[in-house]
């Protein structure tokens, strides 16, 4: 059985919404960070769906996932390293108290 | 183009990135961090003079499998980033806070951050503008966090971090929809499929995803949240080069996804941008008013400033374009000189209050007096480089027929004048607290007589510049 492209689109698409949703809503960064992550998941669904279906070439899409993934990994990687130095100094990864600088 | 014949124009970006290793392996070895700063000036001058030995050809050359476009448009980054980076790294050589740690990674990421940048604005292809615009951004969140034990530091790196990984997921979903829809990440290819009706709001909606991604590099507001925290928070060298270069950047890859890949949808994306632009330049320009902190006020401006080259975006055509590449080399060199001014005097006094300028006439008449004319130039006031930007992009816009946005930005550049002015008044008729002269160390001198010079010069002498722009199309 072969599940349809708009099946797997709309799955991307309640992806995405619950990872934009988890950013506008969370308050731990750690949170934040992990919405985004939801977020290129939808994106990786996105590419490879195409892919199979309305791509020119049939890898193009699962190449650029692949990309997607590896450059979320990069991402991730200096992201929680900020997070961690922030820690140290601050002594906490809530958004809400991150408030030195405003206005 | 295939890989091993590209190459062969790829030559000044293959030494750039040599020449970034070799820092990186120096800074391994070496004590004298000096030594690695020397080596960086040294390739981005290197770098300038094999772009200029490897021009770029009239018509457009697409490299590496069409990712990589080499045309007038990328030649202009070519010159013009290193040249950005070049004055940053010279006003970065004395800057205080910056010496005790990590001055080595400092500079190799400079190299690294131009090679990213020249990608970005060479990208014609939806994978290599994802991954030169990410390129970017993560450089960027590493350069604002590096003060190891400024907590604001770290707390401006993780609000730009999160803003900038939000905007570039949302960016991605619309790169997805243009995948789905034309079946290609050409931007040719994708911008016959926009062209079809049937694709008419899934294009539009992948059009809005791209503004939010690029706009938050550009600092187009309603995404412009992040700069004022981000450019007050980090070093001052940092805050200048990423008002000027990425911003730069980032509308030259506005020029390019616009203009080709979602070039159908033109009548969409210009009514946005035209209200975007009036909203970028009132938010900052109300905003500045208010401020204390000088970097906080001109991170302000510079967020105005952007609402004023999206003038000439959203005029688009080749006037529009041309006058977006003039007003960007005038606002790069006098933004620069402003930031150069801000770190000599904050090496000296350790504030950057407003009123900590109060006097500096006495104590540095010739910083005094360089900062005013940059801040006369940013106002947009003959005959200094600043007006020459502003001219072109006023006339692009009445040319059009936009008088609506010709009137809005006339109105915010008086709003402006009137914060610029405040500087100006702080030193030249506030008295001094104390008649400790501020000195400059030799390096800073340098970058500042450079700004200031071409900020002097492009506003006598425009002409060539104006010419070699004028060969420059998409």
């Amino acid at each position: 059985m072969i599940i349809p492209l708009s099946h797997l689109l709309i799955f991307g698409a309640i992806l995405f919404a619950i990872g934009l949703y988890g950013i506008l809503v969370r308050s731990n960064i750690i949170a934040i960070l992990i919405s985004i992550e939801l977020i290129l998941n939808a994106v990786n669904i996105n590419l490879v769906a195409f892919s199979r279906t309305t791509s020119i070439s049939p890898v193009t899409g699962q190449v650029f996932a692949v990309f997607v993934m590896a450059m979320a990994a990069a991402a991730a990687a200096v992201g929680l390293a900020i997070v961690l130095a922030l820690f140290r100094v601050k002594n906490t990864v809530l958004s809400e108290d991150i408030n030195l600088l405003k206005w | 183009m295939n890989t091993l014949e590209s190459l062969r124009y790829f030559l000044p970006e293959t030494f750039l990135i040599c020449g970034a290793f070799l820092a990186l392996a120096v800074d391994l070895f070496s004590r004298n961090k000096k030594i690695v700063a020397a080596l960086s000036l040294l390739t981005l001058a290197l770098f300038f003079f094999l772009a200029k030995s490897h021009p770029a050809p009239a018509v457009g050359l697409s490299l590496f499998f069409g990712t990589f476009m080499l045309d007038p448009l990328t030649q202009f980054v070519r010159y013009l980033v290193p040249a950005v980076t070049f004055i940053t790294l010279l006003a970065s050589l004395n800057y205080r806070p910056l010496l005790k740690l990590y001055e080595g990674e400092y500079y190799v990421l400079f190299l690294f951050m131009v090679f990213g940048l020249i990608l970005m604005g060479a990208s014609s292809n939806l994978l290599m503008i994802f991954l030169s615009v990410e390129f970017v951004s993560i450089l960027s969140y590493l350069m604002v966090g590096l003060l190891k034990k400024d907590a604001r530091s770290k707390e401006a790196a993780i609000k730009y971090l999160l803003f900038g990984s939000a905007a570039s997921a949302v960016m991605l979903y619309g790169i997805s929809l243009l995948f789905g829809i034309s079946g290609s990440l050409d931007f040719e290819a994708v911008g016959q499929a926009v062209s079809r009706p049937e694709y008419f709001s899934l294009s539009t909606l992948a059009l809005i995803f791209f503004l939010v991604g690029l706009g938050f590099k550009i600092s187009m507001a309603p995404f412009h949240m992040w700069a004022p925290d981000v450019y007050e928070a980090a070093p001052t060298p940092v805050t200048a080069f990423l008002t000027v270069a990425p911003k730069a950047v980032g509308m030259i890859a506005l020029i390019r996804v616009l203009g080709i890949a979602l070039a159908p949808l033109s009548s969409q994306w210009q009514h946005i941008l035209i209200v975007l632009s009036i909203l970028t330049m009132t938010i900052g320009n109300l905003s500045a008013i208010a401020q204390t902190n000088i970097k906080r006020l001109i991170a302000y401006s510079s967020i105005a400033q952007a609402g004023y080259i999206l003038m000439g975006l959203a005029v688009f055509g080749s006037v529009g374009i041309q006058s977006v590449l003039i007003y960007l080399v005038t606002y790069a060199l006098t933004n620069l000189g402003v930031f150069t001014a801000i770190i000599i005097v904050s090496n000296q006094t350790g504030s950057d209050e407003i009123t900590s300028y109060a006097g500096l006439a006495q104590r540095a008449p010739g910083v005094a007096a360089s900062l005013t004319l940059f801040l006369i130039s940013l106002a947009g006031i003959p005959p200094l480089a600043g007006f020459i930007g502003k001219w072109f992009v006023f006339s692009s816009t009445i040319q059009n027929g936009f008088y609506v946005l010709a009137i809005a930005a006339a109105l915010n550049s008086t709003v402006a004048a009137y914060y610029y002015f405040k500087i100006v008044k702080a030193m030249y008729l506030t008295p001094a607290e104390t008649e400790t002269p501020v000195l400059a160390a030799p390096s800073l001198k340098i970058a500042l007589g450079m700004t200031l010079l071409g900020t002097i010069i492009f506003g006598l002498a425009p002409q060539p510049l104006i010419d070699w722009i004028q060969h420059i199309r998409l």
